[in-house]
């Protein structure tokens, strides 16, 4: 007993020392600054002089601040939009590549390429086509007589422009979506074959069904990203969110309170309330998942 | 593992290979302790690249070899060794350096960081330094002095400034009639100008097609085609936030009072929403989308597109580089007709040179400050960079040696009363932003500037009151 008890603390013991450069990574790197964070959203706090304990007067001034709810609702519209537009892309994608066609690996290569382009780069490259007078879109509009938009430039447009361009990177989610759908028995399909199910009515009892856990991890993913959306506004139209704020996203709001103006201390106040939306917005998807997700057990 | 270990000769190798490991990292600290002994090494951060950069590093080359001759000299002396390292974003990484306490000794920053910098306590107060020295006040021209300056004490010496003027396209002049050599001086000349300036592509009903000038508003958008303009409030938009200036306005009315909302900048936006209105606002969206960027062949002044624009002393470089060829003139910017004492307004910022606070070697960095402000050490970075120096002297070669046909005009303008700069105040970041959208929304025709810059001074002076009251708290504990 006494033999197996001292394994036991041995293999305690070893097991924790192999855990250890993760433990120190995780207190040092996550739960210090989550927790630092949480203490600086109570202060006034610039980074260079000490902080000034003030209570939730930042919580209480984001919730009257016009900017946090025109940000968030920015960030919300990209993010619902993102996420829809991206699931349709990247699923329908997956569904033609998962057919038996010729060079079907380099359809696959192709529509996965533009995912392996950094976002900055794609961000430039996206600028030009979006350019109100000689860029590529407009330019393929006019050839059919349609006038397109400013793009970028106009309050209108500059959102959806953004949302557009997300699903530049479908490729990663739709690699995705094609391993699930590999991963569907085929005796399902012959089944439904003979039972005279047509094409929709595979797809939506048999194929949907079948990779909805992979839906649902793909959705939250795209929902956690997407509400982290920076890059693309920073670059293509600039910190200040330009035109009329309409692209100016939560994070880069965020970014401008702590790094432009150096209050740290309502910046984390701005990160704890994101970090709480993303967790409330995570559970709700588990909970819908409990109703929508099949588990082949 | 452990077997290994158990292994005699594997131990011994083991720890032999420990002690060599260890003696190589002590003899490279104890080495790396000895050079820093034979040099007083100082890192300098700077932002500029290229050429601007190049004329920088001459200057520190200079100073190098001055200390190693002084040292060569005299034994007993350690020599300063200033290493510059070029720093993209340097605003915003020299804060994140002190906050972390490794900064480095020396930097180069923009003048109009140099109040929130002071307020937060990032950088060294010059004043003990400046005493110590035998720093004359007089060689400098006021108004660069002042802006190193932020509640009575001197954060930051001016190395390059610069200034702005109108420049003007002669071949668009010629074309429209118009004689480069009499440039615009009111603001009702510069718009009468550019409507002569302004061409349109007009496609008739018939489908032919001509061009035509001004701003031919009985013509329908869909007929016509903007080829040129004349001038346009935001091209470059690098100043939007300060034509209030040119109309006599002030962003702040003193240290504690935001002003956006006085009567002269509300004219001045009015003056900016009238191009919107002229010209329409899809239009000038249109116009500019197609505009490169400014430092590339595609900048609109130089390709053309814009005959009249507000530019910096730096216009001369870009012509040089992006479009030489070019024929072009500047002066002074135009002025309101009923305000005569506005002639000759404006924007003069200046590069500083700076002590963040934490630097381990204030007094050196001081040193290769003093000698970098010296008139023949100015000269030599301010015609590299193809600027002008702050300073009240300039020598004959200076100007001999200058590229720059108008560099004169700049440095005349920059020493008239009506130089202005960007405000000195810590919520500049924030109040600039406000601004930026104020313009968005004033050039778009959604709100009237009255509204917009009304908006912009309550948002802005609760946020200046709101800093002003953390500052007591603080003080008070």
């Amino acid at each position: 007993m006494s033999k197996a008890r001292s394994l036991s603390h041995v293999n305690l013991r070893n097991g924790l020392l192999f855990c250890l450069p993760w433990l120190i990574g995780l207190t040092v790197f996550l739960i210090y600054p989550l927790c630092a964070a949480l203490y600086y959203s109570l202060c006034d706090y610039s980074v260079l002089l000490p902080p000034v304990f003030i209570g939730f007067d930042n919580y209480l001034g984001l919730a009257k601040d016009p900017l946090f709810w025109q940000s968030l609702g920015n960030t919300a519209y990209f993010a619902a939009g993102s996420v829809s537009l991206g699931l349709l892309v990247s699923l329908s994608l997956a569904l033609l590549l998962n057919s038996r066609v010729k060079a079907l690996g380099v359809y696959r290569t192709i529509f996965f390429l533009p995912s392996l382009m950094p976002v900055v780069a794609s961000s430039i490259l996206w600028m030009w086509m979006y350019n109100g007078q000689s860029g590529l879109i407009n330019t393929g509009l006019h050839a059919l007589g349609i006038r397109g938009p400013a793009w970028l430039a106009d309050p209108l447009w500059a959102k959806p422009a953004i949302v557009i361009m997300a699903v530049w990177g479908a490729g990663n989610a739709m690699v995705v979506y094609l391993a699930g759908l590999q991963d569907v028995p085929t005796s399902l399909y012959e089944a439904a074959l003979i039972d005279g199910a047509g094409f929709f009515q595979r797809l939506f009892h048999v194929t949907i069904p079948m990779i909805s856990p992979v839906i649902y991890f793909n959705v939250v993913l795209s929902v956690i990203s997407g509400f982290q959306a920076f890059t693309q506004a920073f670059i293509m139209t600039g910190s200040t969110g330009a035109p009329e704020r309409s692209t100016l996203f939560y994070v880069l709001n965020l970014y401008n309170v702590g790094f432009q103006d150096l209050r740290m201390g309502y910046a984390s106040a701005m990160a704890w309330v994101l970090f709480v939306i993303i967790l409330l917005l995570t559970w709700a998807a588990t909970k819908l998942s409990q109703r929508f997700v099949t588990y082949d057990r | 593992m452990k077997g290994l270990l158990r292994c005699p000769s594997t131990r011994i190798g083991a720890v032999a290979l420990f002690a060599i490991a260890s003696s190589c990292i002590v003899n490279s600290a104890c080495s790396a302790r000895g050079s820093k002994q034979a040099v007083r090494h100082i890192t300098y951060w700077e932002k500029w690249t290229g050429f601007e950069g190049e004329a920088m590093d001459a200057v520190v080359a200079d100073f190098n070899a001055l200390e190693l001759a002084h040292a060569k000299s005299d034994p007993a002396y350690v020599p300063i060794e200033v290493e510059k390292v070029t720093i993209s974003k340097l605003e915003q990484k020299l804060l994140i350096a002190i906050a972390g306490g490794n900064p480095p000794d020396l930097a180069g920053n923009y003048s109009f960081a140099i109040a929130a910098y002071a307020h937060h306590g990032a950088l060294s107060d010059l004043g003990p330094l400046i005493a110590k020295s035998n720093f004359d006040r007089s060689r400098y021209i006021e108004h660069f002095l002042r802006l190193g300056e932020y509640r009575g004490r001197t954060w930051a010496l001016p190395i390059v400034p610069a200034s702005t003027a109108l420049v003007l396209n002669k071949r668009l002049f010629r074309d429209a009639g118009l004689d480069p050599e009499k440039p615009p001086t009111t603001i009702e000349e510069l718009d009468a100008y550019a409507e002569k300036l302004t061409k349109w592509e007009v496609t008739s009903p018939s489908g032919e097609k001509h061009v035509e000038s001004g701003y031919l508003p009985d013509v329908p958008a869909t007929q016509k085609r903007l080829l040129q303009v004349g001038f346009l409030p935001n091209e470059p938009h690098w100043w939007m936030f300060g034509w209030g200036d040119f109309f006599g306005g002030r962003l702040l009315e003193s240290s504690d009072k935001v002003s956006s909302a006085a009567a002269a900048n509300i004219r001045a936006f009015e003056w900016v929403a009238s191009y919107s209105q002229k010209l329409g606002v899809d239009v000038i969206k249109r116009f500019r989308s197609g505009f490169g960027n400014s430092s590339s062949p595609q900048n609109a002044f130089l390709s053309g597109k814009v005959a009249m624009e507000m530019q910096g002393v730096w216009i001369h470089n870009f012509v040089e580089k992006y479009a030489p060829g070019l024929s072009w003139a500047a002066a002074p910017f135009p002025y309101p007709a009923d305000h005569p004492e506005l002639a000759g307004t404006t924007r003069a910022d200046a590069d500083m040179l700076m002590i963040p606070k934490g630097s381990a070697h204030p007094e050196e960095a001081w040193r290769f400050i003093q000698f970098a402000s010296t008139q023949a050490e100015l000269e030599k970075l301010c015609l590299g960079q193809q600027k002008f120096t702050p300073l009240t002297d300039v020598s004959e070669r200076f100007w001999a040696a200058h590229p720059n046909p108008s560099i004169r005009l700049f440095r005349q303008l920059a020493v008239s009363k009506n130089a202005v700069s960007i405000p000195r105040t810590e919520i500049w970041n924030e109040y600039n932003r406000e601004l930026g959208n104020a313009t968005d929304l004033i050039q778009n025709l959604k709100q009237t500037p009255a509204s917009a810059l009304t908006d912009v001074q309550t948002k802005m002076q609760a946020a200046l009151d709101r800093d002003r009251e953390i500052q007591a708290r603080r003080q008070a504990r």
